[in-house]
């Protein structure tokens, strides 16, 4: 089966000089959600900025089978959605209707199909009470809900989230994380947080100074780079509890 | 916020609100274009113009008292001109800065109050405004909310370590210079976070519209009366 992601031998270095991505391989298959951890500055976003092509650096990229290319970026574009870190660089449009029906439209849609898909998009994440709001009028859950409609409204087949619960408290994030488990795509998830990732993740990643050094299970991760807690076991089994 | 307010104006559903951009940007230009050109003591054209005015607020259905409030923030800078204008010898001069800034102000504030962003640069766009001009006017007044707030946040910050607000009046003027300035870096930054998060979605250098415009005869009907009327007021 032709994996959704397929990155091999990326490297990236910007113009200062500074190397983003040595030699990063990775593969994401359907039906997974992987956990994107490392320190501010190991490559993470750099790295998911790749996969759909804001970045460019050397090697092979491959999404849903189709090398990525200039050629290719509309078609590899409309599989992949990228919910970027900070919700306010994402919702750009005066109202969210506007904001979420901006990627179909780009696809190509007419008006009618556009905002039929933003209307879908926006019940899926419950935010179909706001579609004349603008975007500074709403909480930072509902802009990141928003932010995500955006995405959904172009029906990808890939995910890449940048450290979605950031700025969420913790009844915005169990939400955030009931959402996630219930949308079908495979999802490729930048964060920090053990337990987000405990909660949504079926595999996990680390990424040290650009490059790839270890992949396993979330708890296998975290207890080998001993990210976050240093009794996440424990925790763990007290998170399986939380009502997520 | 005034954005917040006028913003949420623009929702409204009267006939006004209804008509389409380009007929009221064309009747808005007309409007400033017989005010510049009015005599300062016209006062007869000038009260026309201004109950015309009026009469537009409220058939929006605008907040009347709230809009010529809002109109007033043209004053410090009409003003400062005027007073000079009024020393310098030319009272007419003075008097008409002031009356024609102070109407004009109020005549933009009814067509954006009644008319929402996106859809009066879509009519700006389509009357041949430059396109540039137009997404930075979109994106200027998308952003002035969250930049005001990061200000905000870092005159906070100031002021909890500020201590006596007498002593280092240098420092706080050096401290309000290196503020603006990382306010300008954040800004510049953001913006390629923006541009980022449009490439993401298959922007293509060309904003999509989701609402098309339709300049039916009623539009035209309005955009001609008003200029007629104004016109016919002004040469009379």
């Amino acid at each position: 089966m032709t994996p959704l992601i397929e990155v091999r031998d990326l490297h990236f270095h910007y113009e200062d000089g500074t190397h983003a991505l040595e030699g990063v391989n990775f593969v994401l298959n359907a039906g997974e959600t992987v956990a994107l951890f490392g320190a501010n500055g190991s490559g993470k976003t750099t790295f998911v900025l790749h996969l759909n092509g804001v970045l460019h650096g050397e090697g092979s990229i491959r999404i849903c089978g189709i090398p990525l290319s200039k050629e290719t970026l509309p078609a590899i574009r409309a599989k992949i959605g990228l919910v970027f870190q900070d919700s306010d660089e994402q919702l750009f449009m005066p109202t969210v209707i506007e904001d979420v029906s901006f990627g179909p439209l780009n696809l190509g849609l007419s008006a009618e199909e556009a905002m039929a898909q933003a209307k879908a998009a926006l019940e899926q994440v419950g935010l179909d009470h706001a579609l004349n709001k603008a975007p500074y009028h709403l909480s930072a859950g509902e802009k990141k809900r928003a932010a995500l409609a955006g995405v959904l409204a172009m029906n990808p087949e890939i995910l890449l989230l940048d450290e979605p619960n950031t700025f969420l408290d913790p009844p915005g994030t169990n939400n955030l994380i009931q959402l996630l488990k219930s949308l079908p795509q495979a999802k490729l998830i930048i964060t920090h947080d053990a337990y987000f990732a405990a909660a949504v993740a079926n595999r996990a990643v680390f990424f040290e100074k650009g490059k790839l050094v270890a992949e396993g299970t979330v708890r296998e991760i975290v207890e080998r780079f001993d990210w976050n807690y240093p009794d996440f076991a424990a925790d763990l089994r007290y998170s399986a509890q939380r009502r997520f | 916020m005034h954005h917040v307010h006028v913003d949420a104006w623009s929702r409204g559903a009267s006939v006004l609100h209804r008509r389409d951009p380009r007929a009221k940007i064309v009747a808005l230009i007309v409007f400033l274009v017989v005010l510049a050109t009015t005599p300062p003591n016209a006062y007869v054209t000038l009260g026309i113009d201004a109950a015309l005015l009026i009469a537009g607020i409220l058939i929006a259905g605008l907040p009347l008292a709230s809009l010529l409030a809002r109109a007033m923030i043209v004053l410090p800078f009409s003003l400062t001109f005027g007073i000079i204008s009024w020393l310098a010898g030319d009272r007419w001069r003075a008097i008409g800065l002031i009356e024609k800034s102070y109407l004009s102000t109020a005549a933009v504030l009814l067509v954006i109050g009644t008319t929402s962003l996106a859809v009066l640069i879509n009519g700006m766009e389509r009357l041949g405004a430059p396109r540039m001009l137009a997404l930075v006017t979109q994106f200027l007044y998308r952003y002035l909310f969250v930049i005001s707030e990061q200000a905000q946040h870092m005159r906070l910050a100031a002021q909890s370590r500020q201590g006596d607000p007498r002593v280092h009046r240098q420092g706080r003027f050096r401290a309000a210079a290196g503020a603006l300035s990382i306010l300008f870096a954040r800004s510049y930054h953001r913006a390629e976070g923006i541009h980022r998060a449009m490439l993401a979605r298959g922007f293509k250098r060309q904003f999509p519209l989701l609402h098309t415009l339709h300049f039916r005869s009623s539009d035209a009907i309005f955009a001609c009366l008003t200029a007629a009327f104004l016109i016919l007021v002004r040469i009379q």
